[in-house]
């Protein structure tokens, strides 16, 4: 199951898309309460978002991104485009999802 | 409980600190832009690393809360109004690594990003927006109730 909850639909003439992703984005800087030990830095790093073919935003994070990172914004496009998103964290895992515009 | 460990984690960050960069951190893969500018662990060091000297504008606005109950989640939008802008970047002044995220907007998408980021502590959320060579910037307070650095 995808890890990601996305969604594009045409609002005011653009499209706005809003992406809920799962991940623990650990700074790295927090420590475990019961071992006292830092647990390690696991976020999301890259993103990369497209439609179609085109790539309509990248987005580089770091720790600082809350756990379970939203982000939205809008672009110029239509409805049935397909908007895919996909992230790489620093472990060097991957996930994706994709949308239609509605 | 997560706020609480989050902001203990804050409190410990800058003992833990030198652990961080000496371990944790460095394996990043190489940023397309701005380096290592997340490790930065001061504004100048973040900026610096980019390679901005942002110019502060108007045109730049943040919407953030005034007042942060919860740091773990603050909610930050930035609209450039700046003609031509194709980054944006989100920065904590006073968190141990400020920079928290940087957009790269593709042709034809609006100069506006949300998210939501973390914050130890009240402290300015910055937004820097760049455009051709030059970039532009505009911060405001965000006061965190319950901060783990006595904000």
């Amino acid at each position: 199951m995808s890890s990601i909850k996305l969604k594009a639909a045409v609002k005011d003439g653009t499209v706005e898309v809003k992406a809920l992703m799962t991940h623990p984005m650990e700074t790295g800087q927090r420590k475990d309460k019961k071992t006292g030990e830092l647990v390690p830095a696991h976020f999301i790093q890259d993103i990369v978002v497209t439609a179609g073919d085109k790539t309509i935003l990248t987005a580089k994070w770091g720790g600082s991104v809350s756990k379970n990172p939203y982000l939205a914004f809008n672009y110029a496009g239509k409805a049935g485009d397909k908007v895919k998103l996909a992230w790489t964290d620093n472990k060097g895992e991957k996930d994706s999802a994709e949308a239609d515009v509605a | 409980m997560k706020r609480r460990t989050f902001l203990q984690g804050t409190l410990a960050a800058s003992a833990a600190g030198l652990a961080v960069s000496a371990g944790l951190l460095t394996p990043r893969m190489v940023m397309a832009e701005g380096g290592g500018a997340f490790d930065a662990k001061t504004m100048e060091e973040a900026l610096k690393t980019m390679a901005l000297t942002p110019e502060d504008s108007a045109d730049i606005k943040i919407k953030a809360p005034e007042i942060a109950e919860n740091g773990a989640v603050v909610p930050v939008t930035v609209t450039s109004g700046v003609a031509g802008t194709t980054e944006i970047s989100i920065l904590v002044d006073g968190n141990p690594t400020p920079l928290a995220a940087t957009f790269i907007l593709g042709e034809g998408t609006q100069p506006e990003a949300s998210t939501r980021i973390k914050m130890g502590k009240t402290a300015n959320v910055v937004a820097i927006a760049k455009a051709g060579d030059k970039s532009y910037t505009a911060k405001q307070e965000v006061k965190v109730t319950i901060g783990g650095c006595g904000g």
